[in-house]
């Protein structure tokens, strides 16, 4: 009996977690890919349709093909747009603050992560009012320097500068800590032994720093990638998706679709094939960065 | 001697212009630092200079840093209006439901990681893998199907619905088992000799000794759910329910273009994750580096 419950009592440990990743993780997997296969309005039985879902988005002469695409190329736009300097400006500002040159380094740390932990409701009300055409902080100097107001969140490209701008502004700072831990783990000999060699500060980063930090890069060029596909909060604040469906992002057409329309069946269809896209992406950023042993 | 001389000069020369070198290196980085500090922090003084000048201040078109008048007006409209933007309603929603989501985080990823890392049993490692393998599969393909599973429960519009789906993330087991298994293994064969059970070993021995690794889930958890955005958003129909950043959205639409309300509301809702930050910040910046680059 003891010796039974000793088998037992490991489980019972691992058991109240367990249910949750079964009933939040693996279920919704498996009933999304299934809803993904039928016509649901939500009230009435789920009708299979098989991959129906998945080729009407393929078809030029249905109603999501437009929007499904507009949204999809949105999506990459911002992608495409945000991640490079979300990568290249956090590296910029890790080895400023990391320079052992650089007096409360610790207090420039804290203020480049402080607005990382705002929500984006907070940052998109922040930015909806530094941004406005005829009042915002930023159109006033912009005018006092001569070059006018610019129409940041009505028109294009201005929108997506926006939309850009206030993302590297909201979230740099995580990325400036991973490449800071990065930085960190870089032995200091290897420093000293390119001094001795005479190495100029450019030569030290492009020798040293930058093949010491292959690994990080690479994780955080693939974290960084992927949340940048889950846009949401940020359109859905401060452009509403505009102009017209200019900034309409993925996630915001597909609860829509959801939840807005109750066609569940392709919104979940749209939500896998993002999923995939996100998957496939992830992967080809590996195979092009991972370092070669 | 002639010789030597020269050696000498030239080297206090070179000490000098070496020094130099570094005393401009270093106004050199400082100034840059304080530049880029000032243009991140800009947006975040101008919200609070926002906050507290009256309306018609606001709108006035020569800004004014620091406000001509200093009014509570906008915090007074805020929490009198009950009915469209009930700001301190979201705010102990928000503070029930993310402190509510944290407590049961470190309990059950703490029961199931100290099994994971200390206990044996059959089929461990293929349950823990599995679990971790997960981690690949993109939330978005999640989202409707839970929210579906969430419905069926009868979880909309109650806390519930924001407390427990998150329960079912494998992060926080990760990172507790790799802290788990950094602890000497002897405490609990001494422990077990003694006749401790393994509950005891796992709340007496184990548990005291990852105060930091607990920490760090904790404020990253409480982080987390507290700044959700699309989830709330989903889940609630009644604007009473939502938490505080998603009720901003709704507050948005209240009072549109009221901008010193509306930053009065930002400001509100910025204090308390700033505040967190403060307060937690080393847990921040080692929690940081745990999640990103453990192999």
């Amino acid at each position: 009996m003891n010796k039974n419950l000793q088998k037992i009592e490991p489980y019972l440990f691992i058991l109240p977690q367990f249910i949750f990743f079964i009933v939040f993780m693996i279920l919704p997997t498996g009933l999304g890919i299934w809803i993904s296969l039928n016509k649901w309005d939500y009230l009435t039985k789920p009708k299979f349709v098989g991959l129906k879902n998945y080729i009407d988005l393929f078809k030029p002469d249905t109603i999501d093909y437009l929007e499904f695409w507009n949204a999809f190329g949105n999506t990459f736009k911002f992608v495409i747009f945000s991640v490079p300097p979300l990568i290249i400006i956090a590296l910029a500002l890790a080895l400023l603050v990391n320079s052992p040159n650089l007096k409360f380094r610790n207090f420039f740390r804290g203020v480049f992560y402080a607005s990382n932990v705002l929500s984006v409701s907070c940052v998109g009300l922040i930015w909806l009012w530094m941004l406005d055409t005829n009042a915002g902080l930023v159109n006033y100097y912009l005018e006092k320097l001569g070059i006018g107001r610019i129409p940041w969140l009505a028109e294009l490209p201005w929108a997506w500068i926006s939309l850009v701008a206030m993302t590297v502004w909201w979230i740099i700072g995580g990325n400036m800590i991973l490449f800071l831990a990065g930085l960190q783990d870089i032995p200091q000999t290897l420093y000293e032994a390119a001094d001795i060699d005479g190495a100029s500060g450019w030569q030290k980063f492009w020798y040293v720093t930058l093949p010491g930090l292959k690994r990080p890069l690479l994780f955080i060029v693939i974290m960084t990638t992927l949340a940048q596909f889950n846009i949401f909060g940020q359109p859905y604040m401060v452009t509403r998706g505009g102009p017209g469906n200019a900034t309409k992002v993925l996630l915001m057409y597909i609860r829509d679709v959801a939840f807005g329309q109750y066609r569940m069946g392709s919104a979940s269809a749209m939500a896998i094939m993002m999923g995939l896209v996100m998957i496939v992406f992830s992967i080809i950023q590996y195979k092009l960065l991972s370092p070669k042993e | 001697m002639q010789k030597l001389e020269t050696g000498k000069t030239a080297k206090i020369n070179f000490t000098k212009s070496y020094k130099n070198k570094k005393q401009l290196e270093k106004i050199l980085l400082f100034s840059v630092a304080v530049i880029l500090a000032t243009f991140w922090l800009l947006p975040l003084l101008w919200i609070v200079s926002t906050a507290f000048k009256p309306e018609s201040d606001v709108i006035d078109p020569i800004v004014r840093w620091i406000p001509k008048r200093v009014t509570l007006d906008n915090f007074r409209i805020i929490f009198s209006d009950k009915e469209n933007a009930p700001i301190l309603r979201w705010f102990f929603n928000s503070l029930f439901i993310a402190l509510s989501h944290t407590i049961l985080i470190l309990l059950f990823d703490s029961l199931a990681a100290f099994a994971y890392a200390r206990l044996k049993f059959k089929y461990k490692e293929t349950i823990y893998w599995t679990m971790m393998a997960t981690m690949m599969i993109p939330g978005v393909i999640n989202f409707i199907p839970a929210y579906v599973i969430v419905d069926k429960l009868g979880w909309i519009d109650t806390p519930a619905a924001m407390i427990f789906p998150g329960l079912g993330g494998v992060f926080g087991v990760f990172l507790l088992r790799q802290f788990f298994e950094g602890i000497p293994k002897d405490l609990d064969e001494a422990a077990l000799i003694d006749g401790a059970s393994y509950f005891t070993i796992y709340f007496r021995i184990i548990l005291p000794l990852s105060k930091p690794a607990l920490m760090t889930l904790a404020v990253f958890t409480f982080m987390g759910n507290w700044n959700d955005f699309l989830w709330p958003i989903l889940v609630t129909n009644d604007a009473a329910n939502r938490t505080l950043p998603a009720g901003l959205a709704i507050f948005q639409g209240t009072y549109i273009h009221n901008y010193g309300i509306l930053m009065a509301g930002a400001l509100i809702s910025a204090v308390p994750p700033i505040l967190l930050f403060l307060l937690g910040q080393k847990y921040f910046v080692k929690g940081i580096a745990l999640s990103g680059l453990k192999e």
